[in-house]
């Protein structure tokens, strides 16, 4: 089985799932065949005025996961993550990191097919430019 | 000379000062509305639209097949707009700020300039007086970008020699600070109430680097009490004017009259800051220094 | 755990008045006040400093000079006229900097600092209605909506920790980045608007924006007797909308009068304008099902 990243504050499999994914402390990355793991730092997307789901993506992408076991994952992180190939699994947030590995191995996980928050949504297709499309006159009125 | 009406917080009265403004003066006058993410000059100047437009923002837009994944473009993007997921070369639209490093610093050319809807610029006539107006898109995380773009767009509507009256976005963050850059006098309206004195301390300090004349309106004056006063006199910056606290002032607001022109007493008061704000931009004659 | 953020669109309709007055009635909540740029809720709250932490947000550049072979590169680029020429070499202007590198990854001879941007403080304070998490951003920063994630993520932890299941914010004034930061999975957005052309033009921006985030969202009406005909068109465009009318408010010299006794309205009027606080407060409480609700 590939490497999974579970969104967490230490890097042990007892440590609580973190319920933020983009502004997570960090992810722990287990391989779930040997329970063994790295833990990989999430300060870069921290420190993000916006886009921190994005950059977290991005890094757990980069460090070969392919599946996220988290608390929450908003639209655009969603899409980048769905973008990489990667499963998403939500709502684990009153889980260890072991108890939510532990499921995902049994199957016993619902595999997310799209965010369960709309934070700062808008949209946005990959690479389609917005605005493209005519919206009239009827967006805005004099008053 | 250029006017902006600004205030460290909203609803002191701001839009209806510069309305009050737009409507008494004695000069041939244009009125542009800044305030792009609640625009609400209009509600009360009841400008006759003569055209509008949507306003954009180059953005890049991606070229998968000559994509080499090198990472150049999400290295140098500082708002995690464009990224290398894996095999895809994905673009966030609504992150991007618009700086064109992506678009400068790719070496394949897999990243062509696209654009993203800000919101709309509509302009028209209010009286004689030009009138311009930014609206975000709901949803536009930015509006520096749009304002900039009116302030553009106001050559095209307004002779360039003409005074201008600017209703600046509220608060004291960068779009307020936007708003009022190119302004020769800034008007801070507020009321004298510690909220009030809070927040136009908080826009002293955000306008004071500008190096720009200020003055202050008092509004609903006789509320309250007076640390407004004791914060201008301490800064050395003028209250200009001050409008009494009446009851038939927020009424005739709320009918979305100018209220310059709904009650008499106000319209003096406006006339006089008018004079004063003329004044203000054309200093007594200095002697020119040598050397 | 519930959040609940107060908004308003338009600013000075009594947004941060009712706030304060919310957090006496809700307690126990944990307090929060996302108006970063021009934070109030202080003003009437008294909160005693407990832990001041320093924000910093992105980055600026810097030219240094004495490396700069002023091959005006960096002005060419900055696309958003940052650089200012200069007799020496050119030099950037924080307030317009926005902070892309575009200047620092271009300049050839690599005379361009980046360094960390100081942005403002962020506290934990306690007041007499529980405690509180606030901050002031400095003057002229930018309001990324960053520092009100922060914030949010501060008081959740709190709320947490101390097991209080309610945090009340003062939401940012506007629609823009701080606001939908502020509202992005928040359980229910209470709106304050008044009968005026402006309040009525921007709750409809502010209801399209909660709808654009899932977030429910309730609406009182302050200084409701100001326009007898515009306040029942706000009625009217609410039940259209099929939002909640939470209460309104009368015009009332006494909400400045208790700003200026530094109280709420609850304390310096519980009769009359404070007990029609305590109904709005059981209008929101028995949306979201909570245990306060009569
Ligand atoms: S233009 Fe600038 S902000 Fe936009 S994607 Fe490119 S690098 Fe990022
Ligand atoms: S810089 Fe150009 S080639 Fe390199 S990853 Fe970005 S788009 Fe692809
Ligand atoms: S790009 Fe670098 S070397 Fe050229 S003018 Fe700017 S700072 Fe000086
Ligand atoms: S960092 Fe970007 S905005 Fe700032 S000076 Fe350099 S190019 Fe201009």
């Amino acid at each position: 089985m590939s490497k999974i990243a579970i969104s967490c504050d230490e890097p042990s499999l007892d440590a609580q799932v973190d319920p933020r994914f983009g502004r997570a402390a960090g992810f722990l990355i287990v391989d779930p065949d040997t329970m063994t793991f790295t833990y990989q730092e999430n300060g870069q997307a921290q420190a993000m005025a916006r886009g921190a789901g994005i950059q977290a993506a991005e890094t757990i992408i980069r460090a070969g996961a392919r599946a996220v076991l988290t608390g929450y994952v908003g639209p655009k992180a969603f899409q980048a993550l769905s973008a990489g190939g990667v499963q998403i699994v939500q709502d684990l947030a009153n889980l260890t990191v072991r108890q939510a590995v532990e499921r995902y191995k049994a199957g016993d996980i619902a595999l997310a097919q799209e965010p369960n928050s709309q934070a700062h949504g808008g949209g946005g297709r990959p690479g389609a430019g917005m605005g493209g499309g005519g919206r009239g006159g009827g967006g805005g009125r004099w008053r | 000379m250029k006017i902006a009406v600004a205030s460290g917080k909203g609803g002191t009265g701001k839009t209806t000062v510069a309305a009050s403004l737009i409507h008494v003066w004695p000069d041939p006058v244009a009125a542009m509305d800044l305030d792009v993410e609640a625009p609400n000059l209009h509600l009360f100047l009841h400008p006759e639209e003569i055209g509008r437009c949507r306003a954009f923002m180059e953005i890049p837009e991606p070229d998968e097949s000559r994509c080499t994944f090198c990472r150049k473009c999400s290295d140098i993007c500082q708002f995690a707009a464009v990224k290398v997921l894996g095999e895809v070369l994905m673009v966030f639209p609504e992150m991007c700020h618009g700086c064109g490093g992506c678009l400068a610093v790719c070496p394949e050319g897999a990243l062509r300039p696209g654009k993203r809807e800000l919101g709309e610029i509509i302009w028209g006539t209010a009286g004689a007086a030009p009138f311009i107006m930014g609206r975000s898109r709901i949803g536009e995380a930015m509006s520096p970008p749009l304002m900039r773009q009116v302030k553009a767009h106001l050559s095209r509507i307004a002779p360039p020699q003409i005074d201008l009256i600017i209703d600046a976005p509220p608060g004291v963050s960068c779009p307020a600070v936007n708003a009022v850059m190119d302004a020769d006098v800034i008007v801070l309206v507020t009321e004298p109430t510690p909220f009030g004195a809070f927040d136009l301390g908080l826009a002293f300090k955000a306008f004071a680097p500008l190096g720009k004349p200020m003055g202050v309106v008092v509004n609903r004056a006789g509320i309250g009490e007076d640390a407004v006063y004791r914060l201008c006199e301490r800064q050395k910056i003028a209250v200009l004017a001050e409008i009494p606290y009446d009851r038939a002032i927020a009424e005739a607001y709320a009918e979305g009259r100018v209220v310059a022109d709904a009650v008499p007493a106000v319209r003096g008061i406006v006339e006089a800051l008018a004079r004063q704000l003329q004044a203000m931009d054309r200093p007594a004659p200095k002697e020119v220094l040598h050397g | 755990m519930d959040e609940i953020v107060i908004l308003s669109g338009k600013g000075g309709t009594g947004k941060t008045s009712l706030t304060a007055a919310l957090a006496q009635v809700a307690q126990p909540a944990v307090i929060c006040d996302l108006d970063v740029d021009a934070p109030d809720l202080h003003l009437l709250l008294a909160p005693q400093r407990l832990e001041t932490h320093v924000f910093q947000s992105g980055h600026e550049a810097a030219i240094r000079p004495e490396d700069c072979t002023q091959c005006g590169i960096c002005a060419q680029m900055c696309r958003y006229d940052a650089v200012i020429p200069a007799q020496a070499a050119p030099t950037i202007d924080p307030l317009h900097c926005e902070g892309c590198k575009v200047c620092v990854t271009f300049c050839p001879a690599g005379a361009i600092d980046w360094r960390p941007r100081t942005c403002g403080e962020w506290y934990h304070s306690r007041t007499r209605f529980g405690r509180m998490v606030h901050a002031q951003l400095y003057p002229a920063q930018e309001n990324s909506g960053r520092l009100v994630a922060l914030l949010r993520q501060q008081a959740q932890e709190l709320a947490r920790q101390q097991r209080i299941p309610l945090i009340l914010s003062d939401g940012p004034p506007g629609i823009g980045c701080p606001v939908i930061s502020s509202l992005s999975g928040a359980s229910f957005a209470v709106i304050v608007t008044e009968p005026t052309p402006s309040g009525r033009h921007d709750l409809a921006r502010i209801v399209d924006l909660c709808a654009h985030f899932k977030v429910p969202a309730g609406v009182v009406v302050n200084k409701y007797d100001l326009s007898a005909p515009r306040a029942e068109e706000i009625a009217a465009d609410c039940a259209a909308r099929g939002l909640a009318l939470l209460g309104r408010l009368p015009y009332d010299p006494a909400v400045t009068a208790a700003m200026v006794a530094r109280q709420t309205l609850t304390e310096f009027a519980p009769g009359g304008l404070g007990e029609q606080v305590g109904r709005i407060w059981q209008a929101v409480a028995a949306r979201l099902g909570l245990p306060q609700a009569a």
